[in-house]
């Protein structure tokens, strides 16, 4: 019986096991060449690590309350320089007497997404409803406070990790649905649309995003009437998020290319509507093949919103870097440290979306059962 | 009609099903359909046979619109083919197509497949679709293999499984575009059995095959195709013992000789 992959993915390789001593024969020292590289690896990791290590670890200062604890020689990494500036990192400049409603925000997001992206967790559909119509509300009124009973907190005094995940979800809930709309408008066979599409991700990919964040947060108050521009953060959010649907929609398209012209052809044939053969049909299979590249650009997307510092929006590597000129915790390692830490924050977020997308992809691949 | 028509065991009825008149179409500059006249009964069986490139699965593709056609009229079941999207979906809801490549849906396994258009077209409850796809799987004879994926069954029981995910929607006719060339030479008997079982039923079908084994069976007429023309039209008797024209006679010379 011939079993043929309509998918045309390979099948996984084959694991035998060996022992590690015969592991490193065969792959690190198989010939003189490979044997020198792996020397002079091991070389620059000796001359890297060890420093590094010493440096956030072992000569690292762990407790104290004041900058005098880090001073001196010898002394590696001031942490309780981030301690004391963590409310700094993750709220800004967030009033400190509302900082609860910063708080709920964040337990609700995290209570709301975690079942969502646990594919075998119950009520699928009211959970997503909640993730992304009614959450974003909750977290708009609760946090700009624009309501009565609250304490109106201006997008100017947000600031630290909350600045980071605000545009940075925003841009991921965004760019995907419209990314999509924009990938098959291209393919379309109407010529308007297509024009349309065509120009809309050409313009938006054509420039950098720091023009993108200029034009907002700097012309376009000048072409709108006095009182009429809409909040600095706003107009950031809406650049970064038609950005990066440029972006998202030739991904799509990548994974439309991929399907078959068939796959859409049955869909028609038997009745179904230009949106129900894209949804059902094409749309699965299509985002399927490019969830690497979706994850990437969602991870791209994150780290580019540090550029909103260049319109005086502190995000949280504009905190970190703000809190650095504070004088009660100016030491010389100082800035090295805060600038470990924030790294070790982004890594985090960009190393758990990757870590997500490799176990929906074998998720998905599996439950095929090929 | 074609007055010609010798029905065997099966029925043809006087209601016309399709009925294209002057039929053109172009790709670009190639010509493909060349003022097509096809009339075609209820319960009739018509395979469509000739070489490649000749334009026959262009012609069949017209008939649900896959493919526009540029100058003539087609009617459907009393629908005319027009641009308008709805008398289009209206058309599709009554033909069923089988492909060459099956064109089953990946990502859905073999009952998904089958309940997808009656649930989302014909917007009839879950469980009644899933007893309606499980009465055709039966009768392609692969009800074991529904909660399978496409992709663990051979080429037969793909194609067996096409046909029964266009008989779910209760299709009134069915196009067969080419359903046994992609399919290795044990495979193609089992996917044949069921289209003349379907035959039997008094489905109407057109059928693009080289199958001459099948046209003999079952068929009403056999029409031949050459360079977008309807050259020749007749029962299968009478096109494979007297054609009457000349490249006919070619082609069935070629076809046969093996």
């Amino acid at each position: 019986m011939a079993m043929e992959d309509v998918t045309g993915r390979p099948r996984p390789p084959m694991r035998s096991r060996i022992s590690p001593v015969d592991w490193a024969r065969r792959n690190l020292f198989s010939s003189v060449g490979n044997t020198a590289l792996t020397l002079f690896c091991l070389w620059l990791l000796w001359l890297a690590v060890p420093p590094f290590l010493d440096f956030t670890i072992f000569s690292a200062v762990w407790t104290g309350a004041t900058r005098e604890v880090c001073l001196g020689p010898d002394k590696g990494a001031c942490w309780p320089l981030v301690w004391a500036n963590l409310g700094q990192f993750i709220y800004g400049r967030y009033p400190e007497d509302e900082i609860w409603r910063v708080n709920v925000v964040f337990a609700l997001g995290f209570a709301a997404i975690v079942p969502a992206l646990i594919p075998s967790a119950p009520a699928k559909r009211f959970n997503l409803i909640f993730l992304l119509v009614i959450y974003p509300l909750i977290a708009l009124v609760l946090l700009a406070g624009d309501r009565p009973g609250l304490r109106p907190v201006p997008t100017s005094e947000w600031g630290g990790l909350l600045v980071t995940l605000v545009v940075a979800l925003t841009g991921i809930v965004v760019s995907l649905p419209l990314g999509i709309v924009l990938a098959l408008g291209r393919r379309s066979s109407m010529p308007a649309i297509r024009t349309v599409c065509i120009v809309f991700i050409e313009f938006w990919r054509g420039v950098p995003l720091i023009t993108v964040l200029f034009m907002a947060s700097v012309m376009l108050p000048l072409f709108l009437p006095e009182g009429m521009s809409p909040d600095n953060l706003l107009r950031c959010l809406v650049g970064v998020a038609l950005f990066s649907s440029a972006y998202m929609a030739e991904v799509v398209r990548g994974g439309l290319q991929a399907i078959p012209a068939g796959q859409y052809e049955a869909a028609r044939a038997t009745g179904l509507t230009y949106w129900q053969a894209m949804g059902l049909v094409v749309l699965p299979q299509a985002l399927r093949h490019v969830i690497p590249g979706i994850v990437n650009t969602f991870i791209g997307l994150f780290k580019d919103t540090t550029l909103v510092l260049i319109v005086g929006i502190f995000d949280l590597l504009g905190q970190v870097r703000a809190q650095l000129s504070d004088p009660s915790w100016t030491v010389p390692q100082g800035a090295l440290t805060a600038y470990i830490f924030a790294a070790l924050v982004y890594w985090v977020f960009c190393f758990g979306m990757s870590q997500y997308s490799n176990f929906m992809e074998r998720r998905l691949n599996t439950s095929r059962e090929r | 009609m074609s007055g010609a028509n010798t029905p065997k065991k099966m029925t043809v009825s006087d209601k016309v099903m399709i009925e294209m008149t002057g039929v053109n179409k172009w790709f670009d500059d190639f010509h493909v359909l060349k003022d097509i006249g096809l009339k075609v009964n209820e319960g009739e069986r018509i395979v469509i046979a000739g070489p490649s490139g000749s334009g026959k699965s262009t012609l069949i593709r017209c008939i649900n619109r896959l493919e526009p056609h540029d100058e003539g009229r087609i009617v459907i079941d009393g629908i005319e083919l027009t641009e308008d999207l709805k008398r289009i979906d209206e058309v599709r809801r009554e033909v069923g197509m089988v492909f060459q490549q099956f064109n089953l849906f990946p990502h859905m396994t073999v009952l998904e497949n089958c309940t997808l258009a009656p649930i989302w077209v014909r917007k009839m409850p879950e469980n009644e679709a899933r007893d309606l796809a499980m009465n055709f799987l039966e009768r392609v004879r692969i009800p074991e293999q529904a909660m399978k994926y496409p992709g663990q069954l051979s080429g037969g029981q793909q194609q067996r499984v096409a046909i029964a995910r266009a008989l779910c929607m209760n299709p009134k006719i069915m196009l067969f575009d080419e359903p046994t060339s992609a399919l290795d030479p044990e495979m193609i008997k089992e996917v044949l059995d069921v289209m003349v079982e379907l035959a039997q039923e008094g489905m109407t079908m057109l059928c693009v095959t080289h199958e001459m084994g099948f046209a003999r069976e079952v068929a009403n007429r056999v029409v031949f195709m050459d360079a977008g023309e309807i050259i020749e039209e007749a029962p299968p008797e009478e096109f494979f013992n007297s054609p009457k024209n000349a490249r006919t006679k070619e082609f069935l010379a070629q076809i046969l000789a093996h």
